[in-house]
């Protein structure tokens, strides 16, 4: 089985950190896994995604042009990779930061007021953890809880603090399972 | 061991210290420079030497005169910043002394952009610099091979005297995976023999690659291509998949060769008996797998990031005994894989001969599909 995940945003809302929380779990429940940043001479506020492939056999591509779930945490994501998405995938949107609901009807798509629920538990930056928890929820990649332990294992340094708010952010966002 | 994630320039940066770096010098270039920070950290930390030069001219011929100690040393660059080192490289070839170079080649020509390529596998693998020499050529397709080969590189620069480039693209240099790093080799501090470093007592030795003599110069000449001949005999190295019952052959090296694995799997799952054939050492190159494999296959494809510079070596050793198919993207752009399953497909239903010209074939398509600039 493989999966092929593409998350997408703004710089700054932190989709490839959310793509590696993802990879990292997938690590240490021993598959093999990707994590591909998109890189360029880019900026804060401009355009940033990741690609993750998790699966049970040595990975070929570390790309996908028809990923199983997308992640778009805004707009210009959803309007670039909504095409894309594998037929029979998996869509995971930002509520909050898109104006029209997307338009496949061959796809499973799930709406997630991200922005909204993170402001409510703390910290809108956890955003990108409440859309994690959705998406995981959704396709179940990993065993029940394997993300979470591999958050507590793997965080250090100034990050550690937040782990207890990602974790309840992705369990909020487990809520919007279809 | 447990695995690590990590960031093919940083595992490559890190497997060279394990190794038993002593000495690095480079100049930073994107996408590359994240070997070169880390080293700038990791290298004081342990005692070792870190030297950012003033330029890549600056920092191969400082490789150079460390070389020269036979102590373990490296530098790393990018596309343009390599074309600058490569007078330097003959100088090191030429002197016979053991050095590593780490390529992450990006798009070009000039100044180019910063994203993935394999447009300098001519410039590497036949040459760049002046004079006559091979230098060994080792291509990773995933973050565990670049640290594996990093410290196979040093072996066999050390093992030849001769200079090993370690040939990636922005893409793994940027990748993260779950990788295995191998435990600290101690620092060899000991110079060799051949090597010029302070002992007191010894003879005075001289290393350099000026042969005014010309019958001097080719018996040099004559002993290094047998040297290159011993290379060429041991240190080939490829991975094959599904290549037993292979009519078809796809041939593709690091990135592009990973890349078409998944296009060549799902060719396996519609039926059709395609193998790949990923080419690790360039140079030498895997000639005697590829020869036997001529001899059965229906038709090749070869798959790169660039206009087909390994494609010249491919049909060369095919010798039109089956066509010679190409695909490639350039520029910095990499292919998907449903771009070489395409490929695939279209090898499969062709009716071209041995005389096929893959190439031209190739460009047309892309004048086709994506057009050229004004």
């Amino acid at each position: 089985m493989q999966y092929e995940v593409i998350i997408a945003g703004f710089g700054g809302q932190g989709t490839l950190y959310a793509g590696q929380v993802l990879a990292y779990g997938g690590m240490d429940e021993g598959r093999h896994v990707t994590w591909l940043p998109s890189y360029g001479p880019e900026m804060r506020g401009g355009t940033a995604n990741c690609t993750v492939v998790i699966s049970d056999d040595e990975i070929g591509s570390p790309t996908s042009l028809h990923p199983t779930a997308v992640i778009a945490m805004n707009l210009p994501s959803l309007d670039k990779y909504e095409p894309m998405v594998k037929s029979g995938g998996w869509l995971i949107v930002n509520e909050d930061l898109v104006n029209r609901v997307p338009a496949r009807a061959d796809i499973n798509i799930v709406m997630v007021p991200a922005n909204t629920i993170a402001r409510e538990i703390g910290n809108e930056r956890a955003a990108n953890m409440v859309l994690l928890g959705a998406l995981e929820a959704n396709l179940q990649i990993l065993p029940e809880g394997a993300i979470e332990k591999s958050l507590e294992v793997n965080t250090g340094g100034k990050l550690k603090k937040f782990v207890p708010l990602n974790i309840e952010a992705m369990r909020r966002g487990a809520e919007y399972k279809l | 061991m447990a695995k690590e994630m990590i960031k093919g320039n940083v595992a490559v940066a890190e497997a060279a210290v394990r190794a038993g770096l002593v000495s690095y010098f480079g100049y930073p270039i994107t996408p590359q420079t994240e070997l070169l920070e880390y080293l700038s950290a990791r290298m004081p930390e342990l005692g070792r030497a870190f030297v950012q030069a003033e330029s890549e001219l600056g920092a191969i011929n400082m490789v150079y005169g460390a070389a020269c100690t036979g102590l373990r040393t490296m530098s790393s660059s990018s596309s343009p910043g390599v074309s600058l080192m490569c007078e330097g490289i003959s100088y090191i070839y030429g002197t016979e002394v053991p050095a590593v170079l780490v390529d992450v080649m990006r798009g070009g020509p000039g100044l180019g952009n910063i994203s993935p390529s394999q447009a300098d596998y001519t410039q590497v693998v036949h040459g760049g610099g002046h004079g006559e020499y091979h230098l060994i050529v080792l291509a990773p397709a995933s973050v565990q091979e670049a640290i594996d080969l990093t410290g196979e590189a040093f072996y066999l620069a050390e093992k030849y005297r001769t200079v090993v480039v370690i040939l990636m693209d922005g893409f793994l240099g940027q990748m993260m995976e779950p990788a295995v790093l191998p435990p600290f080799k101690p620092v060899n501090m000991e110079s060799p023999d051949y090597a010029v470093a302070p002992k007191e007592g010894r003879e005075k030795r001289f290393l350099t690659s000026i042969n005014i003599d010309a019958p001097t110069q080719e018996r040099l000449n004559i002993r290094q291509m047998s040297k290159w001949e011993e290379i060429t005999r041991n240190e080939v190295r490829y991975q094959g998949y599904y290549l037993d019952d292979a009519e078809y052959v796809v041939v593709g090296f690091g990135t592009c060769g990973r890349i078409a694995l998944t296009a060549v799997r799902e060719a396996r799952e519609k039926g059709i008996k395609i193998g790949l054939l990923r080419p690790v050492s360039l140079s030498p190159y895997p000639t005697e797998v590829l020869d036997k494999l001529a001899e059965q296959a229906k038709g090749f494809l070869v798959v790169e990031m660039n206009n087909g510079q390994m494609l010249d070596d491919v049909v060369s050793i095919v010798a039109r005994r089956a066509p010679v198919h190409f695909y490639g993207r350039m520029g910095g752009m990499v292919p998907y894989p449903d771009e070489i399953s395409q490929a695939i497909d279209e090898m499969v239903n062709s009716d071209a001969g041995p005389e096929l010209d893959g190439r031209a074939k190739w460009l047309e398509l892309m004048r086709e599909t994506i057009g050229q600039g004004a």
